[in-house]
């Protein structure tokens, strides 16, 4: 790789971090795990002048799946959600989008806080964070803040985080019904469509549902249509769960590449979302 | 042969620990003292005239040495400015491919000019200060817009067209009015890739002391580059190295000279140091040889027993921007192989190659073949789909019997050996056809959709005798038997995967009865090594293999004269026998070889008037191509839902003639499906219509993963040659052109309830499953 020249430095705390990007402002952009940031700064499609490498920070990459909300840091490999058998029980929609996600490189590497913070439409966290609900927490210098999976994800490589703030961890109740199920595209891996569902279940019926999708429109989003029409479905009506998903991303601008147009990626969210709901409800 | 120890075992590659331990030296490890870096300014128009260079501030940065365009390579003195095709074509237009672009560019990623820096980071940057103002022009990339008329891409051509070839053989009129059904269907071989691991990667070096220039680049043809080097920069050929140290993957897309090499070349000799340029896979994306883009109208007459009578063609070849090296040969290649291994008679075709705005076309595994076989196999499908048949025996119908060879074909190749019907029912056998065609029928009725696809296919390698190609079709070995023992093989072929160090030491240690660790095999790099012509087009063992046994007769030859004249008996009662040298019907003497390699470096008891020392060098003149053949079976399950495809099952049953190393051919075999595969599948370069590749990473466009290819299970037959004295065919390119047509047809018959005849490649699940959606007219089918 043969980026444009920058800058380097190590931040060992949260504190030092923000200090760093208080003095570099918009120059500066945070290092994690590298894995969306430097393919673009290889083709130059980014050049910052500072890189602020908070891969080190500590205590910031721990999986606490013991509390209630379960916490996760920021700095959290995928590979380390991918191995944990707490999460594969608590919330099982995460360790799908983990071991699903790139490949042994790439989880070995990537942090879930990067891969949330970069915004890709593409992405499978953002759908995954939506369906658990989750809450962000993100350090300022005046102090922390707390966002929703719904407010932290705005628009195309375009999150809630201000320029000042750094993610420091992601936080949801458990969700033992959920599941989360991929359309790969071919080259990159990036879902095609990706379905996210959260499920709690009674009596053999739908209780209640989050259902959230990526990699149809320009953000992923919660499919309140399904949600909806999920309600009081019997988990052993195939048919009725997936007429439930018809329709799952109506409304939404769906986006075309050379692979998938819009009309099937749209097409598809209905059927990846009857899947997800079917594999959540199996669980 | 002799006695069989290393020749036909599954020897572990001894190329591989180097490989996979880091310690090879691919180009980008050649480190030289004093060495700077290029980087090129490249065209982001596919069609513009340059209006003017500015390239002030990139020469005022301290770390720039030098910024060339293409006005300056083209007034320097000796230097051709514009690159070489090869060919034999009488009315072939052949308009000026520049080094860097003179006034014109015509390609996104044409070349336009070169900076170099002290530091590769440096080079890049400079490429950003290089201000090209360009006045955009109307660009074309559909081939057959552009073969109708304006924009042209060469305006001075006042055409499109670079040529046109017609080629009838039979009656083919009369085969059509007696046909009882014909077949007619636009096929599209969309244009791939090739993508190797390692871009195109170079060194150049210029020792002014010496007025010596030496090159160190991914390439599969030094010798050939050598050559068209010496011819461009105006330089005898004699002070010109080159050499090709570990190749990281070449497909065809090494088999060039390109422009890239020259200017490196020519940049070297201006600032008298070691110039390094190695692509970003962007650039590879944009500026490396592409491969297939045909368009292949068809029509088939057919009787209603499936017998094929005769074919209508038109092949239409999207040739790119400028001539590569091969570009207009390799449509040409496909007429040859039209027919397959089928035996109709009457074929009437046209090839055009057609100028766009798009990366130039060129040899991509398989070059040429791989686009008929997937014609012809797919229209066996089609005519047994028509006529209600099994795809199977309507193959069986129309294969040239196993007692016909030699066979001549209607165009004009003549087949020498080859049993196509073994090969299909061990196939069958393997995968139990008729026992998944009833699986096939029960999944359907519960809305599940197997596919079943055939490939039986020959093709044509070992490429070939020098007649038949645009230039030298030979190659050389040569031999050295070491005063110590130790044998030291030069081989012509420049090896970059397929395994030749250890083949090649396999058969001399059989043949002349040393361990395989006392055998070199050395090759790429034009200072140590004979000339040769290098690998490709399944060639490097067929030809190069041949010339080292040629090699190897002339050393025993001389071995037994020498142990002859020791043994005070005549040469004639002498033989080798396992390896060593013997008298005829008595075991109690024997020489090795070594021993007679030491005699001979001795020179003190040689028979008179033999020249001391034990070495030989050989050529091989193949007198023919070779014609591996195969039959791979394919079985996708298509998903109703999304058109998603999931490969169940691949048996491949190829015919490479004897097997060296099985090990090694299933290696490339695997890699040769893996390729075609996924060409069926996902790969395809797209350009917009005015020129834009928006497929110019490894984020758009898809080379298989591991996770994306199935388990492979391999079989052989083995059916000999007569063409090369080893009686082995190629194996390097027949995975890829059997798998093709193995996977579509597999794709499509899945989705045969719905009415599909044709779906061009790639097959991805969006178009499988607007095929399997309910039609307007409110059926399901």
């Amino acid at each position: 790789m043969i980026p444009a020249a920058f800058e380097y430095k190590r931040a060992n705390s949260v504190d030092e971090a923000l200090r760093l990007l208080g003095e570099h402002g918009e120059d500066a952009k945070l290092l994690a795990g590298g894995h969306s940031l430097i393919p673009m700064m290889k083709l130059r499609l980014a050049a910052p002048a500072m890189l602020i490498d908070i891969a080190g920070i500590p205590n910031l990459d721990q999986i606490d799946a013991a509390s209630d909300p379960l916490t996760i840091g920021a700095l959290t490999k995928h590979a380390k959600l991918a191995a944990s058998d707490e999460l594969q029980k608590k919330a099982p929609a995460l360790w799908d989008a983990a071991n699903d996600l790139g490949d042994p490189q790439v989880r070995n590497r990537g942090t879930i806080g990067g891969a949330s913070a970069h915004g890709d439409p593409s992405a499978d966290y953002p759908a995954v964070l939506q369906a658990l609900d989750a809450t962000f927490t993100l350090a300022g210098k005046n102090g922390t803040r707390e966002l929703k999976a719904a407010e932290f994800f705005r628009g195309m490589f375009e999150t809630a985080l201000g320029a000042n703030e750094l993610l420091t961890k992601i936080s949801f109740a458990a969700a033992p019904k959920s599941a989360y199920v991929k359309f790969h595209h071919p080259a990159s891996h990036y879902a095609v469509v990706g379905v996210a569902v959260a499920l709690t279940i009674d009596g053999g019926a739908i209780e209640s549902a989050r259902v959230a999708i990526t990699g149809v429109g320009d953000v992923a989003f919660r499919a309140a249509g399904v949600e909806a029409a999920l309600k009081g479905v019997k988990t052993n009506d195939a048919d009725g769960l997936a007429a439930a998903c018809a329709g799952a991303a109506s409304g939404v601008q769906a986006r075309s590449d050379t692979f998938a147009s819009a009309s099937y990626r749209t097409a598809m969210a209905d059927v990846f979302a009857a899947r997800a709901v079917a594999q959540a409800a199996a669980r | 042969m002799a006695f069989t120890a290393m020749v036909g075992a599954r020897i572990r590659r001894r190329e591989d620990p180097r490989l996979i331990t880091g310690r090879a030296t691919y180009v980008d490890d050649v480190r030289q003292v004093g060495t700077v870096y290029a980087a090129f300014v490249r065209s982001p128009h596919g069609h513009a005239k340059i209006v003017s260079i500015d390239t002030s501030a990139a020469k005022a940065d301290p770390r720039v040495l030098a910024v060339y365009t293409g006005e300056d390579l083209h007034h320097a003195h000796g230097v051709k400015s514009s690159l070489p095709v090869a060919h034999k074509m009488a009315d072939l237009k052949t308009p000026p491919h520049y080094m860097l672009a003179l006034d014109e560019v015509r390609v996104v990623g044409d070349a336009v000019a070169i900076v170099v820096a002290t530091t590769a980071y440096a080079a890049r940057d400079a490429v950003e200060l290089i201000a090209v103002e360009y006045e955009v022009m109307p660009a074309v990339t559909d081939v057959e817009k552009a073969a109708a008329g304006p924009p042209y891409v060469h305006a001075s051509l006042g055409t499109n067209i670079a040529f046109t070839m017609p080629f009838a053989a039979g009656d083919t009129d009369k085969a059509f009015a007696e046909a009882d059904v014909v077949v007619k269907q636009r096929i599209v071989n969309q244009r791939v890739a090739p993508v190797p691991i390692e871009p195109r990667s170079m060194v150049a070096n210029w020792d002014a002391g010496m007025q010596q220039l030496t090159i160190y680049s991914a390439t599969q043809i030094p010798h050939l580059l050598r050559t068209q080097l010496a011819v461009v920069l105006g330089l005898p050929e004699n002070h010109i190295r080159a050499i090709a140290p570990e190749v990281g993957g070449g497909f065809g897309a090494k088999l060039n000279v390109y422009a890239e090499e020259a200017v490196v070349s020519w940049v070297a000799m201006q600032l008298e140091c070691p110039v390094k340029y190695i692509e970003t896979r962007s650039e590879c994306f944009q500026a490396m040889i592409h491969g297939r883009d045909q368009i292949d109208d068809l029509e088939i007459a057919a009787k209603s027993d499936g017998t094929i009578t005769g074919m209508r063609l038109k092949i239409t070849a999207n040739l790119g921007a400028y001539h590569q090296l091969l570009t207009p040969v390799v449509p040409t290649l496909t007429l040859l192989m039209a027919h397959g291994c089928y035996r109709f008679e009457n074929i009437s075709a046209e090839v055009v190659g057609v100028f766009t705005n798009t990366m130039s076309t060129d040899a991509y595994r398989g070059a040429g073949r791989p686009e008929a076989t997937f014609f012809i196999e797919r229209s066996i499908d089609m005519v047994a789909q028509r006529l209600g048949l099994d795809p199977a025996e309507v193959r069986r119908k129309n294969f040239i019997a196993k007692t016909s060879f030699p066979h001549t074909t209607a165009t004009g190749l003549t087949y020498d050996s080859g049993d196509y019907e073994t090969t299909m029912d061990k196939a069958l056998k393997i995968v139990d056809y008729a026992g998944l065609r009833k699986r096939q029928e029960e999944l359907r009725k519960q809305g599940r959709y197997l596919g079943i696809g055939l490939s039986t296919y020959v093709e044509v390698c070992g490429m070939g005798p020098s007649a038949a190609m645009p230039a030298a079709g030979w190659d050389s070995a040569t031999i050295r038997v070491e005063p110590t023992g130790s044998i030291t093989v030069l081989t012509g072929i420049s090896p970059h995967g397929q395994g030749e160090e250890t083949t090649f030491a396999q058969i001399v240690s059989d043949e002349l009865g040393v361990p395989i660790d006392q055998v070199s095999v050395i090759h790429g790099d034009t200072d140590k090594v004979q000339y040769g012509v290098g690998t490709f087009g399944s060639r490097g063992t067929a030809v190069g293999g041949a010339a080292l046994q040629l090699a190897i007769q002339t050393i025993q030859a001389k071995a037994i004269k020498i142990a002859a004249h020791q043994w005070e008996a005549n040469p004639d009662d002498l033989e080798y026998r396992d390896g060593k040298i013997g008298i005829k019907g008595d075991p109690s003497k024997s020489m090795t070889t070594p021993e007679a390699g030491f005699a001979a470096f001795m020179g003190d008891n040689l028979p008179p008037g033999l020249e001391p020392g034990l070495d030989a060098t050989r050529r091989f003149e193949p007198p023919n191509f070779v014609f591996p053949f195969g039959t791979h079976v394919c079985v996708v399950e298509v998903d109703a839902k999304s058109g998603q495809v999931e490969v169940v099952q691949y048996v491949a049953v190829d015919d490479c003639g004897r097997l060296l190393n099985p090990m090694i051919v299933e290696g490339q075999i695997h890699g040769g499906i893996a390729q075609g595969l996924a060409q069926a599948l996902f790969e395809e370069v797209v350009y917009s219509d005015d020129g834009q590749l928006l497929t110019g990473t490894l984020m758009d466009y898809a080379i298989p993963h591991a996770e994306q290819v199935p388990h492979y299970e391999l079989d052989h037959t083995v059916t000999g040659t007569t063409v090369n004295p080893l009686g082995i065919k190629g194996c390097g390119e027949a995975g890829t052109i059997g798998s093709t047509p193995a996977v579509a047809n597999a794709v499509i018959d899945a989705l045969a309830p719905f009415g599909v005849v044709h779906i061009d490649m790639p097959l991805k699940p969006e178009k499988l499953w607007a095929a399997m959606q309910p039609k307007s007219n409110g059926s399901v089918r």
